[in-house]
């Protein structure tokens, strides 16, 4: 609770360790994210990112440590969160409109009739409007494109003006445009609203302009720092245990011989290029 | 709405329809004909979420208990209804507590469906009653269900019908996007129980009036239909609510004209009901394909 930096940080997180199924995933995470800021996280699959997303919404106890939320113990449907989950396209039979994908994130969790209340329609109207979806906001969902989608996700996480937006590889899938437009529209969210942000994604090519700090998790330990200290190939060789070299490939940044997480056959030394892209 | 051809000649079409003494019958079963109607809304409406959740082969499982819980009752001697009702919610708690995911539900509901179905027969073949008893758990005989146990089935559907819409909004959030409620704490555990009670309830309703067998008419045909043809929050539901009205209404408004059980008339009203708004869904389809057409074509590559 002691005020460490001004402003006060939107999360802290202190000795957090994470068991899943007896297995350890990491420990003695700290990490403090001060309002405005752009941390994305990375690391192999199976290194605990989703996991430690799930910790700080309240839905995943920690085995030690603690996370605190603007200066609040982490709690289930904390409404000063907001969470883009990852990028999965809903079927074309879904019943449900553009517009109620984002309405769902104003009124879903609302018990009590179900009738809309007076300023509903505008908050969804404005989200829509933030997102660039208005032209779509009456068609069915299952008929979207992954970026239409994967927009409206944006503006249902935005619902209530999160001081956090966790956002859980909201890219994967996407063409490139797609990725620089959400990217665009959760960075504009920051700059304009002091919004903080905690990226987890495989890839960070494409936020690599708009992120402050990398926390880079992997084989339970963790590197936390701004891109140029972390992005390196004697960091990533100390942290992985193994040599791992990054290259500048055509403008981008490519992590090589990463083993994953939870490697256990040699299929991994070909994914890795790809898998484990940094 | 019957092709004559493929009735038996033994059947004279008085057995189908026959409007002598209409408003008599009408006098005699009018409970019988508002406890279709409730049934037909609430389970058009919770039909909605019965989709959305992938649930179908549930409701199935949950019926095939029903049938065993009623079966029970009629061997014990207690009321069929109570007995229905405790073998509906048992199936569907415990397929809600067991099956959180879609595969370990099927393979659960595979599992205690057919139990559920023989427990039922060896109770059946146990009862020395009257034999008319018998048929009608699996293919329903809302007629002749007595005055006191309508007010029951009414009254649960009414509770239902309450219960649905004090959830709506949050069991509707998960239904449809399971992930992001959970991540803004919607209770998913606790909503996936009361909707599992609430099914369980509807469903022992339905085997009265519908047969174990037939249930899906009213709880799973209507809000099929009605999704084919409008994806909005308050168009599926209201729609589903008034196929599963006019399916439930209507099948016993003919049926008692006629001397054929009723359930035969509801399940094809709804099927009907049904097959239209495919063609419809279709129709419309085919139109916006051919409406984009060609500005694809004009897109530049």
């Amino acid at each position: 609770m002691d005020p460490m930096t001004t402003p006060a940080p939107v999360l802290e997180i202190s000795g957090a360790a994470l068991r899943l199924r007896g297995r350890e995933l990491w420990s003695g995470l700290d990490l403090t994210v001060a309002p405005g800021e752009f941390v994305a996280v990375l690391g192999p699959s199976g290194s605990g990112k989703t996991t430690l997303l799930r910790a700080i919404l309240g839905l995943q106890e920690l085995s030690a440590g603690e996370v605190r939320v603007a200066g609040v113990a982490a709690q289930r449907g904390d409404r000063r969160i907001g969470y883009i989950p990852q990028q999965r396209p809903l079927p074309p039979g879904t019943s449900l409109r553009a517009r109620d994908l984002v309405a769902m994130g104003v009124n879903g969790t609302r018990f009590g009739l179900p009738i809309p209340r007076r300023g509903d329609r505008e908050r969804v109207d404005e989200l829509l409007e933030a997102v660039g979806a208005t032209a779509y906001a009456e068609r069915p969902i299952g008929l979207l494109s992954g970026g239409e989608q994967q927009r409206l996700r944006v503006a249902q996480a935005l619902a209530d003006r999160p001081a956090l937006l966790l956002c859980d590889e909201p890219l994967s899938s996407l063409d490139l445009a797609n990725q620089q437009a959400v990217t665009a529209i959760i960075d504009r969210e920051r700059r304009e609203r002091d919004a903080a942000v905690l990226f987890v994604t495989h890839d960070v090519n494409p936020i690599l302009d708009h992120v402050d700090r990398i926390l880079y998790i992997a084989g339970g330990r963790f590197m936390l720092g701004t891109p140029e200290e972390v992005l390196r190939s004697d960091v990533l060789t100390s942290l992985y245990g193994a040599p791992v070299e990054v290259l500048r490939m055509g403008g981008r940044l490519v992590v090589v011989g990463a083993p994953d997480a939870d490697d256990h056959c040699a299929e991994h030394a070909g994914i890795a290029l790809e898998a484990g892209a940094a | 709405m019957i092709a004559p051809t493929l009735i038996a000649q033994t059947l004279s079409w008085s057995d189908v329809f026959s409007f002598d003494d209409y408003g008599a019958l009408l006098q005699l079963v009018g409970n019988s004909v508002v406890a279709g109607a409730v049934l037909g809304i609430v389970g058009g409406l919770i039909g909605v979420f019965i989709m959305q959740r992938d649930m179908a082969f549930a409701v199935h499982g949950v019926s095939e208990l029903s049938f065993a819980g009623a079966a029970a009752a009629l061997l014990f001697g207690g009321s069929v209804v109570a007995g229905s009702l405790l073998g509906a919610v048992a199936a569907a708690l415990l397929i809600g507590l067991l099956g959180a995911r879609a595969r370990d539900r099927n393979s659960i509901v595979g599992v205690l469906m057919p139990f559920g179905l023989g427990l039922g027969i060896l109770f059946l073949s146990l009862y020395e009653g009257r034999s008319a008893n018998r048929f009608s758990l699996l293919t329903g005989q809302i007629v002749s269900v007595s005055s006191p146990d309508l007010g029951w089935l009414i009254g649960i559907s009414v509770i239902v019908l309450a219960g649905l819409i004090l959830v709506w909004n949050p069991l509707r959030f998960d239904s449809l996007d399971a992930a992001s409620a959970e991540a803004r704490g919607v209770p998913a555990g606790a909503i996936s129980i009361v909707f599992m009670v609430l099914l369980g309830l509807i469903v022992a309703v339905a085997v009265h009036i519908i047969g174990a067998l037939l249930v899906m008419a009213l709880l799973v045909t209507p809000a099929a239909a009605a999704m084919r043809v409008s994806h909005g929050p308050l168009g599926v539901p209201l729609l589903a609510a008034l196929f599963g009205f006019v399916s439930a209404v209507g099948g016993i408004l003919l049926a008692i004209a006629g001397t054929l059980p009723v359930s035969p008339y509801i399940t094809t009203i709804s099927f009907l009901i049904y097959v239209v708004c495919r063609v419809i869904a279709w129709r419309r389809d085919r139109a916006l394909v051919a409406a984009e057409a060609p500005t694809a074509v004009s897109v530049p590559a």
